[in-house]
């Protein structure tokens, strides 16, 4: 059967000039068939309007009131922008189609209305539905529900608002018999697996257009050995962006982009409209940036991933990547920002920081030319996010945890879900699940004589829609501009609360583009004044760095052993190639070159793993607790994407059994019981499991020194009830996130018998840049914090005279020695207290400020 | 362990790295901000918090009676997380407490969490715990000299090698000592918060509390860094 359009629409695409593409009609056939389908289609590829046509066919054809097609997009302003695109054609053909958006930004009177009389489109997020989906009338509203689109599938499965849409998408399935599933999704790596989970019958593809036409920039003079900022070329973008209609540059992270705009503004004397975009500015700024980019009016905007997806604006004339892309994916993707038409080439220019990042900058281009799409497969989905669903479909009604649990299965995520598992989470959501049966009074659900699931009041269910949503941040505080006169200003967006524990009133920092002097923390905000003077700082966020992906890292790796293909790199880049390769040798492809060396008093050990940051962390704490054993006296250790560095006092021997499988036992059981990236990770699965509630209705805000800290919470669990559900669904997210044990594993089988040790007389060529970055990167347990915390005061006490250190000793309840006395004195004091406390008074100058930071 | 001492209107006091404070001349423990029983105080309003909370802060308080074993002990203070707190203490836990009441003299402050004595348990219920040179109160008064006090959970954050270490710690100057939280669940408010400066107009040094030790910085005011 081959697809027609009806005469209205073949009318409207002529008149636009455009004949329907192959796919298009394509989909128009899987839509008569009822079949559900994946569109892969690159960027420009028409693929929104190929989405809905089927729907716009069918409601021109069999014209029927109530929900036909629910639109569901991870990005709010996507659902806005499709919104209004689609009325184009619409009211062109006068189709009598309704279309509405609905997210968290849509007003309450207009929710209802929607509840009550659906239009026949409505276009929102995974959150809204998880919320629709909780009501009671829900199953009413989606009954008659045709088809459910889902756009940028890529961008979602896998995570855990991914986790989260694919619950709800099966929920939708067994309120509406006839649904029909549709994703798009830009080219993956691993399309199977994303067919399986937008659970289509086939793929309908799309030929890629014009191949991007992508070169490499470097900034004059030398290349930078580490550092990933990338502002030395800040004069050759400025002359891009100068030279272009509309530029994208895109970095990597927040801190970047602060820099970034403010280093081309310095270069700025033509005043070109220049903006900045990024994840923690507020949502209005964000949202003028993009009208004003989407209006022509500027000719730069400096964006973060905030901008990787979302709306369509054509008029983009070139993307420049600042630092190394981390992914062939995520360059097509950036790339794709640029000109979103298929037939023509998008331009894009790649701008490393640094040494290693060039020969990533050209393993990315050679991945982008072969075509070969990279990121991981889809892992399977978060207990916590099942917890959060379970509870929204008690609130919903009733239901037999034997109908529960066949339905979860049915999303792609959750197939191989476990019964106890399910069991286990519906106890957590029940009673806390607990060994101790302290809560069955305060239970959050029961269940009837037949079995069925309650929940147990009408204000639990409140409280549960209030904390709908997997993306959990780090506490964030307001940024608000004061201006003169102590009025108050807008608010310029939100920044870490960590951060803010560093400044110190007067200090500057940059954020929003603009130099900003703190005043104070008040009422939970950040009050700043405009211009502030000295060496700003520059917020940095938690988990801004993105992840090198696996293929790119053995695109590198394949680089440097092939030195026929160093011909592509600049000549400094070949001449330090060729020099490691005289004074030690190039990291095998299949084997883990290890290199030894003195430098100074230390020993240092680099590690040539290429397995990203976040596995080369882990694998850090690892093989430093089994060093500190073997008596090497390990002393800190860094890690860069590629390398892994760590230095000791001691020199490393028997470099070959360090790496040994082994250290997967009990070092990696004694690390992550302290470790602070599961505290991080259970903070995360604790919200969004709803142990920890984000919003509770009429909380009481002045009283906020008594907040839940989930550290305290992960102790007591830990010691208690170590097997907790919560607990191993913590484990689980973080081996596969921020401790990458999963990377970890593979390797250390991988290069088992294959360690090839250098023991050099210095440092090598290539491990001058991971060098470079101690000092700037530090990572620690909980047990160094300590360590820390004692070499914050003796720098203090050194700096300010006050040498006396805590003497060590046995615990002795009657003859303690005097350690502090800085707040005695006044005639108060015993005599001989007063005495010192008098000296210090009169012999030191200024106190010593805790807050000083420490250079 | 190592306790530090610190001398306050004329008395010799030491600070426990637990966050406890002792008074050895007159055999006295002080804790502050037990939060007893938060855990089902939330469970109550539909967050499911492990139930172990009490048991938890009763055991870090055991190991303190054994190893000081102290003639007094003074709780400063929001002993229980709410009023009805105490009727809702598991049996286990209501005999480990009856047994610290009658094994030491013990004086529950009241505070704004718990305004009313803790039914079924022993021990005096004051709203203040005053002495010849020291006030023992859970909210200080401006002003007020010789005092220990509790409330604010203070917390202080210290820029570190790469980053920043957050702790609990007393916080203490020439008239006056603010004890942090002791109990398992809860959370801090920053020593830089008005609330708690406002209390130390001539600047404090804070301890905080570690695995073995205290860390001591000093905390001015701008005022002062200024001028001096």
């Amino acid at each position: 059967m081959q697809g027609t359009l009806p005469e209205q629409f073949a009318t409207w695409f002529a008149r636009q000039g455009w004949t329907p593409r192959p796919h298009q009609l394509a989909m128009l056939d899987a839509a008569r068939a009822g079949e559900s389908v994946l569109l892969i289609a690159p960027t420009g590829g028409g693929k929104t309007l190929a989405g809905f046509l089927p729907t716009l066919v069918d409601l021109a054809e069999t014209p029927c009131p109530g929900l036909h097609t629910l639109y569901v997009s991870p990005l709010k302003a996507l659902a806005t922008d499709i919104a209004r695109n689609l009325l184009r054609p619409v009211e062109q053909m006068g189709l009598s189609v309704s279309i509405e958006t609905r997210t968290g930004d849509t007003p309450a009177n207009r929710r209802a209305r929607q509840r009550a009389e659906p239009p026949h489109i409505l276009l929102t997020t995974p959150e809204s539905l998880a919320v629709l989906l909780s009501l009671p009338d829900g199953g009413k509203m989606f009954a008659g529900l045709e088809c459910v689109v889902v756009d940028e599938v890529h961008a979602l499965a896998g995570t855990k608002r991914g986790d989260q849409l694919a619950l709800g998408v099966a929920r939708l399935g067994m309120l509406a018999p006839r649904l029909r599933r549709v994703g798009l999704s830009a080219t993956v790596a691993h399309p199977a697996a994303i067919q399986a989970y937008i659970g289509a019958t086939r793929i309908i593809g799309v030929a890629d257009g014009a191949p991007p036409d992508l070169s490499m920039m470097l900034p004059e003079g030398r290349l930078s050995w580490s550092g990933h900022m990338g502002l030395e070329a800040a004069p050759p973008v400025m002359a891009r962006i100068r030279a272009a209609g509309t530029t994208i540059v895109f970095v990597n992270t927040r801190a970047q982009a602060e820099l970034m705009f403010q280093a081309l503004w310095k270069l700025n004397d033509p005043a070109l409209p220049i903006a900045l975009h990024h994840g923690s500015l507020e949502v209005e700024q964000r949202r003028r940036v993009e009208a004003a980019m989407a209006a022509g009016k500027l000719r730069a905007v400096v964006a973060t991933s905030s901008l990787d997806l979302g709306i369509d604006w054509g008029g983009v004339d070139q993307v420049i990547q600042v630092g190394a892309p981390k992914g062939v994916s995520r360059l097509l993707q950036r790339v794709g920002r640029a000109n979103h038409r298929m037939d023509e080439a998008s331009r894009a220019i790649l701008v490393p920081a640094n040494r290693f990042e060039v020969l990533e900058c050209e393993a990315a281009m050679l991945g982008v030319g072969a075509r070969e799409p990279d990121g991981d497969p889809p892992r399977s989905g978060g207990l916590d996010v099942l917890a959060q669903h379970l509870l929204g479909l008690a609130c919903a009604a009733p239901f037999l945890p034997d109908d529960a649990y066949a339905e979860v299965c049915r999303a792609a995520p959750y197939v191989a879900l476990t019964r106890q598992d399910f069991d286990d989470v519906l106890a957590f959501v029940e009673n806390g699940g607990y060994a101790l049966a302290a809560y069955e009074r305060w239970r959050k659900l029961f269940r009837d004589s037949e079995g069925r699931v309650h929940v147990r009041s009408a204000r639990i269910a409140t409280q549960h829609r209030m904390n709908i949503g997997t993306i959990v941040e780090a506490p964030l505080l307001k940024v608000r501009l004061i201006g003169a006169k102590k009025r108050f200003g807008p608010v310029l967006g939100e920044i870490e609360e960590y951060f803010v524990s560093l400044l110190r009133p007067g200090d500057t920092f940059m954020f929003a583009g603009r130099l900003l002097k703190f005043l104070r923390l008040h009422e939970m905000a950040v009050e700043c004044a405009e211009g502030g003077t000295g060496e700003p700082m520059v917020p940095a966020y938690e988990g801004g760095r993105l992840p090198l992906t696996t293929n790119l890292a053995d695109r590198v790796r394949g680089l440097l052993q092939d030195p026929s293909r160093w011909a592509l790199f600049p000549e400094q880049v070949q001449e330090w190639l060729r020099l490691q390769r005289t004074r030690s040798r190039m990291p095998g492809r299949n084997d883990l070159l290890v290199e030894t060396f003195p430098r100074g008093d230390r020993w240092y050990l680099v590690a040539y793993c290429f397995e990203g940051r976040n596995a080369h962390q882990t694998l850090g704490m690892l093989l430093t607790r089994r060093m500190e054993r073997a008596g090497m006296a390990p002393l800190g250790f860094v890690a860069t994407d590629y390398v892994l560095g760590i230095w000791s006092a001691d020199r490393p021997l028997n470099v070959a059994a360090l790496f040994d499988q082994d250290m997967l036992g009990d070092d990696l059981e004694a690390w992550m019981a302290e470790s602070s990236m599961l505290r991080r990770t259970f903070r995360n699965v604790a919200v969004i499991a709803g142990l920890i509630e984000r919003h509770h209705p009429g909380a009481d805000k002045s009283r906020r020194q008594v907040t839940v800290n989930s550290d305290l919470i992960y102790d007591v669990l830990r010691k208690h009830q170590p097997d907790h559900i919560l607990l191993r669904a913590t484990r689980a997210d973080a081996a596969g996130g921020l401790i990458d044990l999963a990377r970890v594993a593979g390797m250390l089988v991988r290069v088992k018998g294959r360690i090839v040790h250098m023991v050099l007389s210095r440092v090598s060529p290539l491990a001058v840049p991971v060098l470079l970055e101690i000092g700037r990167e530090s990572v620690r347990t909980a047990e160094d914090e300590e360590k820390l915390l004692a070499e914050a005061e003796a720098i203090i006490a050194d700096a300010t005279g006050e040498a006396e250190q805590p003497h060590r000793g046995v615990p002795d309840r009657s003859g303690v020695k005097t350690i502090h006395r800085a707040n005695v004195g006044r005639g108060r004091a015993e005599g001989e207290t007063r005495q010192h406390a008098d000296g210090k008074a009169r012999g030191k100058p200024a106190q010593a400020n805790l807050f000083d930071r420490l250079a | 362990m190592i306790a530090a001492p610190i001398h306050l209107a004329g008395e010799r006091l030491m600070l426990d790295p637990s966050g406890a404070l002792v008074w050895p001349a007159t055999g006295t423990l002080v804790v502050s901000d037990l939060h007893l029983e938060k855990g089902s105080s939330y469970a109550r309003k539909g967050m499911l918090l492990p139930p172990w909370d009490t048991h938890a802060t009763l055991d870090r308080l055991t190991l303190l009676l054994r190893r000081y074993q102290p003639r007094i002990v003074v709780a400063l203070g929001d002993s229980f997380h709410d009023a009805e707190g105490a009727a809702r203490l598991p049996a286990g836990e209501i005999a480990r407490l009856n047994a610290m009441t009658e094994a030491h003299r013990f004086i529950w402050v009241q505070g704004n969490h718990d305004p009313t004595p803790p039914v079924g348990l022993g021990g005096d219920h004051v709203a203040e715990f005053a002495t010849a040179r020291l006030v023992f109160r859970h909210d200080a008064i401006a002003g007020a000299t010789g005092e220990i006090s509790g409330h604010y959970h203070p917390k202080a954050t210290v820029p570190a090698r790469g980053g920043s270490v957050s702790r609990p710690c007393f916080v203490a100057d020439a008239r006056r000592i603010m004890l942090p939280a002791f109990g398992a669940y809860t959370g801090g408010l920053d020593v830089r918060d008005p609330a708690i400066m406002r209390l130390f107009p001539r600047g404090a040094r804070v301890f905080l509390l570690g695995k073995d030790r205290l860390f001591s910085f000093a905390l001015g005011t701008e005022r002062r860094a200024a001028t001096g």
